[in-house]
Parts: structure tokens; C-alpha cells; sequence
């Protein structure tokens, strides 16, 4: 498509910012419902949880751009090396464990030369 | 007493300015991070430059925006576009239905909800779900406010002032910035986990995920996200009446 004039702009206003607002306005409408302490928002959370699990797992099986063509074993090995980090890192464990799984896929990429 | 009963003495400015200081915090940094990949995803993708701004803050949600990047570039009928966006988005509503009953109270109008909602995204509503127990109950919707409108318009400015500079990184580096989101919203979730079926939901989650990425690409997401949460939440209820009867 073009890039010009004002047609980009209505098509990401439709495509793009109405197709995920409406979303987000049916969720202020059900959570309005949903009592703290019910067993609905306890099943609301499961599915929130798992929505984003599902998003997580993909970009660690199915990347795209650089890592699209890196091996399996490597993106997987970075996530045990975090972990590993991660529960043993006590207060700091999130950037411990965080820079952990960056640095063996640094290294990795390096040596696989991508 | 806790944050929730506690009587709170500040202001709502005082609540949204401790909001945007959030800005300053890891998840945030790491979403900054992300959006320098995606200006310069978009740069390669010869995108102007203010297109890429106006969608950043319009659609506010990082898989959606790739899609609608591949939709704009195939040429795809903004119907198609709409359809394939919108099912990418479904995900955003049990995360706001979740975060809506922790931070509102009695007194706050429906409108200002609808309103905040556009700020929800995977990055707040982590750092929201951790952080909105610290923070007294009347003061919540100010505080994710602060936080939430001070990330989005960051990072309009990020992808603007960044957009050209970054079209060609190393190749470890782009790496390593897209691989930054899965890490850290895995650390996030464990540690924002205050109920032991967060953690059966993510790794019910996180096999589905790749399951149905396999056998139903198309609609992955949410079929992982739907049976993979009510699966979770159904065994953890078993297992929890189980130990009450006992």
C-alpha cells in the first residue's frame, strides 16, 4: 500500500488501534462484574496467565528476524541458564537471571556466527 | 493493616507522579529496548517515520503492531488487517479484567477506567499486577495511570528520536533485544505470583503455547491461553478443595 497522505493514518486508526481497543473496553465492562475475591477472577487470572504464556513460548520457539534461523537448543539453553541464575540469585534474581540467559545467547550466537 | 485498608493521606497527584517514576524501572527499560527494535524492524520496513509514532501510541500492544506492520506491507484490505490484529488482541481482555477489580474502587467512574484500559499492555499490566499491592487502594488508578501514560508517550518519542539511527545493529545485538522480552516477562510473572495457580497457568501456558503454534497456528494464542487457564485453574481448584477437606 501507500504511505501517503492520510489513508495510512485511518487504516492504523481501524486495523490497529480499534481492533485492540475494543478489546480492552470489553475487559473494563466484565472486570467492573468480577468480585476480588471470587472464584471467576481466580479463573480470569488462569486465562490472563496463559494468554501471555502462549505469547512467551512463541517468541522463544518461533522467533523471527536474527534469531529466526538460530538453533533450538541455544534459545532453550539460555532460558535453563537463567533460570538456574534465578533461583539462586536471592534479591537480585531478576536482572541475575535476566543478564545470565543474555549473556549464553550473546555467546552462543557468537560462536554458532550468526 | 495493609495497603489495601490502610487510610491514604496523599494526593492523587502524589500517586500518579510515584507512577511514572516506574518509568525508571526494569520492566520499563526493557520495554524501551523492544521499541528500539521495532523502530528499527519498521525502519527497515520503509515506514515514515511519523506513521510509526502515531502507532506506537494508538495501538499500544507490541504483537499487535508487528501484524499490522506485515498487514501494511503485503497490501493486505484493511478488513484482513482489522481481523488479524484483532485476534492477536482478544488476550487483552481477561488481562484488563483481571487488573480492573485490583485497581479500582467504589468511586471510579466507568469512563476513566475505559480510558486507562488503552495503557494496558503485557509490560504495565506485569509491572501493575507487582507493584499495585504497595499502593493504597483509593490511590491505584492514578498510580497505573502515572506509569502507564508516561511509558506510551516515552516511547512515541523513543521510536521517533531512534527511528534512522538504528536500521542496521549487529546482528547479536537485535538478538539479544528481541530475546529480552521472553526472559523477562517469564521472571516477571513468577515473581508478581501471589496465588499458586499463576504458576500452573504459565506452564500449562507455555507447553500449549508451542503445541497449538504447531498444530493451529492461526488461533495459537487464545485457544492456549483459554484451555491452557481453565485447565490450570480447574486442577488447582480440585487440589484446593482436596486440602480443605482434609
Amino acid at each position: 500500500m501507500s504511505f501517503d497522505g492520510v489513508w495510512p493514518y485511518i487504516y492504523i486508526a481501524i486495523a490497529g488501534w480499534l481492533a485492540t481497543d475494543i478489546w480492552r473496553w470489553a475487559g473494563v465492562i466484565a472486570g467492573k462484574r468480577i468480585d476480588e475475591n471470587s472464584e471467576m477472577l481466580n479463573w480470569v487470572r488462569a486465562v490472563a496467565t496463559a494468554l501471555v504464556a502462549a505469547v512467551i513460548a512463541k517468541l522463544i520457539f518461533f522467533p523471527t528476524g536474527v534469531l529466526e534461523n538460530s538453533p533450538l537448543w541455544l534459545r532453550l539453553g539460555s532460558i535453563l541458564f537463567g533460570a538456574l541464575f534465578f533461583f539462586i540469585g536471592g534479591r537480585f534474581r531478576q536482572p541475575l537471571g535476566i543478564a545470565a540467559a543474555m549473556a549464553f545467547l550473546a555467546a552462543g550466537l557468537a560462536l554458532t556466527g550468526v | 493493616m495493609t495497603a489495601d485498608t490502610a487510610p491514604d493521606t496523599q494526593s492523587q497527584t502524589h500517586w500518579f507522579l510515584i507512577g511514572m517514576r516506574g518509568l525508571f524501572s526494569l520492566p520499563a527499560i526493557i520495554l524501551m529496548l523492544s521499541f528500539v527494535g521495532f523502530a528499527a524492524f519498521t525502519a527497515e520496513a520503509n515506514i515514515p517515520v511519523d506513521q510509526v509514532m502515531f502507532m506506537t501510541g494508538m495501538v499500544w500492544a507490541l504483537p499487535a503492531k508487528v501484524i499490522l506492520v506485515g498487514s501494511m506491507l503485503s497490501g493486505a484490505h484493511v478488513a484482513a488487517a482489522f481481523i488479524a490484529v484483532t485476534l492477536s488482541s482478544v488476550r487483552m481482555m481477561p488481562m484488563v479484567a483481571a487488573l480492573i477489580p485490583e485497581i479500582r474502587d467504589r468511586r471510579t467512574p466507568t469512563w476513566l477506567l475505559l480510558i486507562i484500559s488503552h495503557f494496558v499492555a503485557i509490560t504495565a499490566w506485569v509491572f501493575a499486577m507487582e507493584k499495585v499491592r504497595d499502593v493504597p487502594r483509593s490511590g491505584r488508578v492514578a498510580f497505573f495511570a502515572g506509569f502507564g501514560i508516561t511509558l506510551t508517550v516515552t516511547n512515541i518519542i523513543l521510536v521517533g528520536l531512534v527511528y534512522g539511527a538504528v536500521s542496521h545493529f549487529p546482528p547479536i545485538v537485535s538478538g539479544c533485544l528481541f530475546f529480552l522480552t521472553p526472559v523477562y516477562f517469564l521472571t516477571s510473572i513468577w515473581i508478581s505470583a501471589r496465588h499458586r495457580v499463576i504458576y500452573w497457568a504459565l506452564g500449562i501456558g507455555l507447553a500449549l503455547g508451542y503445541l497449538f503454534a504447531v498444530i493451529a497456528p492461526e488461533y495459537d494464542i487464545l485457544l492456549a491461553g483459554i484451555i491452557g487457564g481453565t485447565v490450570a485453574w480447574w486442577a488447582e481448584k480440585q487440589l484446593r478443595q482436596k486440602e480443605a477437606g482434609q
